[in-house]
This record gives C-alpha cells, sequence and structure tokens, in this order.
C-alpha cells in the first residue's frame, strides 16, 4: 500500500521537527530575562540559599547540559518538575491539557460544521440576501477581539437572558464523569452518564463558540471563494450537460474539489485555536491550560512552559501530519 | 428550410440575450436550424458569434443570470426543450442529447477517477448496476481506441494526455446512446495529428451509432472532412445552411465566400502570398448594426441590407440563405 508507506514516511519526518522544536522552545524560554533560582527562593532569600537552590536545580550547569538533560528526560515520558507547584509537569499536564483540548476541538466542530455550510450556502445564493448575512456574519468574526466578544457573550447569554452557564466546565453540583481522557463530554458519553454529559455541553457552547468565532468566518470565506471558484469550471459544466441535480454538483463535484484549500485552512487554524485558548479560558474561567502557562511564565517555571509548549507544538504536528494524508487522498494529483 | 429526410430538432426563430454591464447584448437573433438524423452537421462562425451558445441553448445550460433565451423553440420528439420541466430537462442531458467541450484538460473533474465519472452518467440514466455501468464503460472505452481501457478506468484526469481525455468525454457523452452530440469545438485544443485521431473516431462512431452531430468549429478544413452539412454564423445570426461541397463550390452568402476565400490555399498557388481576409471586424452584440448584421463589412450591400433583416430562403432543395442580395431570383449564388 502506497499511502501506508506514504503515512509512515510523513510520521518519521515529525521527529526531526519535534527535535527542532524542543531546541527552539529550550533556548527561546531561557532568554526571558530574570534568575530562576532567585523565583523559586524568593525576594527575601539569602544569596547562599539562592546558589543551593541553582545547584540542587541543576540550574549551574552550561545551556547546552541543561537541554541534554532536559532530551534526556524527555525521552523518558519525564518533562521535569515543576519549579512553581514542585509537581511532575507530565501530571500538570493530564490535569489541564483535556480541557483545553476539549475546548479547541469542540471550537473546531463548530468552525467546520457551521463555516463549511455558510460557505457552500453564501457560494450557491452569490450576490442573494444569504450572501450578504453571511458575509456581514464573517466580516463581524474576523474584526471582533476575542476578550470583547466573550465579555458581550457573558452579558448576553449568562447575565441577561440566563440561558448559558458563564464559567467552569460543569455546574458545581454535578459530578465529573470518570477520567479516560478527561474530556468531559467525550468521558460522559463513553460512561453513558446523559445528565452529565449536556450539563458539560451546555458549559462548553458559549467558550467554544468564543473562540471559534475567527476562524468559523475565515473558514465560511474560504469555502464560499473556492466553491465560488469551482463551480465556474469547465467540468461543472460538463456535469450539468450530462444531467446531474445541482444538489450532486455543488455537493459532491464542487465541494470535493473546494475542499483543499479548506483543509489546508483547517489544519493552521486548529494550532491557533489552541493557542488562542488561553484568551477564552482566561474570560470564562475554563481550567485548561491558558491559566497555569500564564502563571509559569510568571515564575519563570521553564519546565512548565517547555512541557504546555512542547504539548502545542506536538498537537499542532499531528493536525498537519493529518492535513498532509487527508490531501493524499482529496487531490489525485499529489505524488505519495 | 430543408423539408427532406427525417428532422431530429428543430430550433426556431431562437434568441438568446445576455445582461453585460455594457447593456443587453444581442446573442442569438430569431436563429433557425434543423439537424437530421444521423448527419454531422458544422456550425462554424467567427469567435464569438454564438455558436456555443447555441449549442448551450438546446440543453439549457448557458449561464443564468446572466444570460437568458428570450424566445423561440427547440423541438425535439415532439417536445419544445424550452418548455419542459427541469426534471425533464435533465433526462434529455447526457443521456438523449449530449455534449463535449473545447478543453478536454478541464472538462473532466479532476478529484473523481475516469471510471467514476463514467459510471455516475451512465447509472444517472440507465438503471443498470456498477458492475454492468463498469462493463459500459470498458466497452466505450475500447470503441474510442483507448489503449488498455481497464487500466483508464482507474486513472484520475491528471494522468491522461488532452488527446485521450477527449476520447473519454467522447466515451461518456456516448455511452448512453444519445440521438444528438452536441460538439464544440473537440478538437481546437489539440495537436493536429490527434486532432486527426479525434475526428475519425468521432465520425466513425457517429456513422455505427447513427448519432447526430453538431460540430461546433470554425476550421473550415475540418468542416470539408467530416461534415455532410455547414451552418454558417455570422454576429448571432445564421446566415447560411447547405450541403457541404455545394458550400464550398458555390457559397452564396458574401461572408461565407469571405470565409472559404480566408482559407489559405483555396485561392490556388498564386494567392498564397497574398492571404485574404474580410475587411472590417465582427460588430459589438450590444448594438449590433440594423437590418443584415453584415452589411458594414459587405461588398454587396444595398440600401435595403441596413433596413431589413434578410431572411432565410430556399436557394435549391439543399441550400438555404439569408441575403437581400443572393435570393433565389438572382444568378450569382451559381457558378
Amino acid at each position: 500500500m502506497r499511502i501506508l508507506r506514504y503515512i509512515l514516511r510523513r510520521l518519521l519526518y515529525v521527529l526531526p521537527v519535534l527535535l527542532g522544536v524542543t531546541i527552539l522552545v529550550f533556548f527561546i524560554s531561557h532568554a526571558i530575562p530574570g534568575d530562576p533560582a532567585q523565583m523559586i527562593a524568593g525576594p527575601k532569600a539569602s544569596r547562599q540559599a539562592v546558589e543551593e537552590i541553582r545547584r540542587s536545580h541543576g540550574l549551574d550547569k552550561p545551556l547546552p547540559i541543561q537541554y541534554l538533560r532536559f532530551v534526556s528526560g524527555l525521552v523518558q515520558g519525564d518533562l521535569g518538575r515543576s519549579i512553581r507547584n514542585h509537581r511532575p509537569v507530565v501530571e500538570d499536564l493530564k490535569d489541564f491539557l483535556p480541557a483545553t483540548l476539549e475546548l479547541t476541538l469542540a471550537a473546531m466542530i463548530l468552525c467546520l460544521g457551521v463555516g463549511i455550510p455558510l460557505g457552500i450556502l453564501a457560494a450557491v445564493k452569490r450576490n442573494k440576501l444569504t450572501d450578504h448575512l453571511t458575509r456581514v456574519f464573517s466580516v463581524f468574526g474576523v474584526s471582533t477581539p476575542v476578550f470583547w466578544l466573550g465579555l458581550m457573550l457573558l452579558l448576553l447569554f449568562y447575565r441577561n437572558l440566563g440561558w448559558l452557564p458563564g464559567s467552569g466546565r460543569l455546574d458545581i453540583m454535578v459530578q465529573p464523569p470518570p477520567q479516560f481522557t478527561g474530556m468531559y463530554t467525550l468521558d460522559a458519553l463513553l460512561a453513558g452518564q446523559w445528565a452529565t454529559f449536556a450539563n458539560a455541553l451546555w458549559h462548553i457552547i458559549l467558550p467554544a463558540f468564543c473562540l471559534s468565532y475567527v476562524y468559523l468566518a475565515i473558514i465560511t470565506r474560504i469555502v464560499r471563494s473556492s466553491m465560488i471558484g469551482v463551480l465556474g469550471q469547465d467540468f461543472i459544466t460538463t456535469a450539468r450537460a450530462n444531467g446531474l441535480s445541482e444538489a450532486i454538483i455543488v455537493l459532491k463535484h464542487a465541494f470535493k474539489n473546494s475542499l483543499i484549500p479548506t483543509v489546508t485552512i483547517t489544519g493552521l487554524s486548529f494550532g491557533e485555536l489552541m493557542g488562542g485558548a488561553i484568551l477564552t479560558e482566561t474570560i470564562f474561567a475554563w481550567p485548561g491550560m491558558g491559566k497555569y502557562v500564564v502563571d509559569s511564565v510568571n515564575y519563570l517555571d521553564f519546565p512548565g512552559i517547555m512541557g504546555f509548549t512542547l504539548m502545542v507544538s506536538l498537537v499542532y504536528v499531528l493536525v498537519n501530519l493529518t492535513v498532509d494524508v487527508i490531501y493524499a487522498f482529496l487531490n489525485p494529483t499529489i505524488r505519495y | 428550410m430543408l423539408d427532406y429526410g427525417k428532422t431530429l430538432l428543430s430550433i426556431r426563430d431562437l434568441s438568446v440575450r445576455f445582461a453585460t454591464y455594457q447593456g443587453l447584448a444581442r446573442v442569438l437573433e430569431k436563429v433557425c436550424l434543423d439537424i437530421k438524423s444521423g448527419e454531422i452537421l458544422g456550425l462554424v462562425g467567427e469567435t464569438g458569434c454564438g455558436k456555443s451558445v447555441l449549442a448551450r441553448s438546446v440543453l439549457r445550460i448557458i449561464p443564468s443570470p446572466p444570460g437568458k433565451i428570450a424566445a423561440g423553440t427547440i423541438s425535439y420528439q415532439g417536445e419544445d426543450l424550452l418548455q419542459i420541466s427541469e426534471t425533464r430537462m435533465r433526462q434529455v442531458r447526457g443521456n438523449r442529447i449530449s455534449m463535449i467541450f473545447q478543453e478536454p484538460m478541464s472538462s473532466l473533474n479532476p478529484v473523481f477517477s475516469v471510471g467514476n465519472q463514467m459510471r455516475e452518467v451512465i447509472r444517472l440514466h440507465q438503471q443498470v448496476s456498477k458492475k454492468e455501468a463498469t462493463r459500459i464503460a470498458l466497452d466505450m472505452l475500447r470503441q474510442v481506441q483507448m489503449p488498455d481501457p481497464a487500466a483508464v478506468l482507474g486513472k484520475f484526469p491528471h494522468e491522461l494526455s488532452g488527446g485521450m481525455r477527449q476520447r473519454v468525454m467522447i466515451a461518456m457523452e456516448l455511452s448512453c446512446g444519445p440521438d444528438l452530440l452536441l460538439a464544440d469545438e473537440p478538437t481546437t485544443a489539440l495537436d493536429v495529428t490527434v486532432q486527426g485521431q479525434v475526428l475519425a473516431i468521432l465520425r466513425r462512431l457517429a456513422g455505427e451509432k447513427g448519432v447526430s452531430v453538431l460540430f461546433i468549429t470554425h476550421d473550415m478544413g475540418v468542416v470539408a472532412q467530416i461534415c455532410d452539412r455547414v451552418a454558417v454564423m455570422y454576429a448571432g445570426q445564421m446566415v447560411e445552411v447547405a450541403e457541404v461541397k455545394e458550400l464550398f463550390s458555390a457559397p452564396a452568402h458574401p461572408y461565407t465566400r469571405g470565409l472559404i476565400s480566408a482559407i489559405p490555399g483555396a485561392e490556388g498557388e498564386k494567392g498564397a502570398e497574398h492571404l485574404y481576409s474580410i475587411p472590417g471586424v465582427v460588430p459589438g452584440l450590444i448594438d449590433p448594426p440594423e437590418g443584415c448584421r453584415y452589411h458594414p463589412r459587405c461588398e454587396k450591400k444595398r440600401a435595403v441590407c441596413t433596413e431589413q433583416t434578410p431572411v432565410m430562403v430556399k436557394l435549391h432543395a439543399d441550400h438555404d440563405v439569408a441575403c437581400h442580395c443572393c435570393g433565389p431570383s438572382r444568378e450569382e449564388g451559381r457558378p
């Protein structure tokens, strides 16, 4: 199977990319001015105590040595201990990352589930009212800052209308589902706890929409313009001349072609969404990686910063690997 | 017009308008044309004279907006194709009347395999299993002399050459056994040698299957090679329809004469260095000349030409012309 060989080869390419990521992450985070030993020891610690901490954390060694220790820990699944709370970073990631992933995935589903149909509709109803409304909707999305949108959503749907909850992942009275993935909606489904699932879903709607809006708008625009491009192609005339129905022409013949640029944007958006989640989490008090990372940066908690950055990079690289594989299926002109 | 032979498709007074930023373009003006069973009818004229629009109007696939069929009838098997429902029309398209296009490079969908696209059309119009559809597709590819048809079914358009793609198009469009094939400059984008092959295949298959072909081209050489009759269009109007030998030996309309004179070498060895060209340019279709649209370029222009639109009249059995100056009463139409 050529396609399997292609996937394997692409997986191998991921390794040097990740190695590069570790180098970048390590040296850039050490370029942050400040003395971590001093941070750990506190402002009133004696010079001797600071030096002691520096030695015990290995912070007195040259940077390349520190990097090698970091990487050798990494390959054993050890991201080091947080300087701030002294817990293994891996444990922290297990606690906080699933919430961020869940939010990102929910936002992605919204992006695709709403953006693609809207884009198709706008292309088919080009220059009609539907198209104009879609345009207003997406221009608004692209040009609205997330922090403002988040506050407005809270004001309207939580405070004034009271339709949706304003913070957290579950109501206080609701027990979290048993942990498989750490994503409450998914875990609740797996455990068959429908009430918990509904509650978790209820909580994720506002933050997910807030996070997705920009990319939802971008995807709508991309789908619209690529659909309009494809619908003007000769092979669409051929399809019409062959007697195919308009629905099949649009949803099968045109859509499959317009998916190629859409998938590219989707892959790129995913990374952006994960990074952007930090702001959204702050607004909606979503207990994800966002707060953890901001705290880590403030404390110069290098293991924490690097652990988070590595996870985001890993997800990003894997998503784009998936995109490349989907490409190979979508676009027969790609050689693999 | 022609009263002998069975008429398959009859276009009467077809007028098509296109809304443009400059104004309403009168792209087709009261065009009449009959296509007979089993014949290859050439449709010639300069770029922009409305040949493609005429063919697309038959299938009702002109882009709308901006295009609009304003008036006329297209009768086919007792039905007016311009009046039937869209659903009924879809049963005609690709099934009873099918069409191949100029650009083989872009006429096939790049993301579906050849087999996939052929089977889709076959199963759309015929109640057959997937396996049977594959068999029909294979058979059609063999008939267009495709080397290794089984492999071609699994290939994507970008893996085929222009000539092969056009053969796939011919195979696909003939797979439902249509009565009429509209061929819109199917060989214009191909190399001359490949052009010859494709023409030969098209003519042979049309003959074997008794399919009528409306063959649009601006290449008079191709017309002479494969057509039975020729229709000549100028600026959205039909100017002359004749049997092919008759048209070349005794063109009646001044425009047709100009076209034939413009063929390199047609004037004999002496004329080879001075290629004839018709003076003037094609008029715009938004505000076309009154009367006969050819009159500003015509050598024989008379007063009536600028006032009245000439109607098609019969010169004799197989020759019609729309011209005030070369009607049946005059001698100049005949050699």
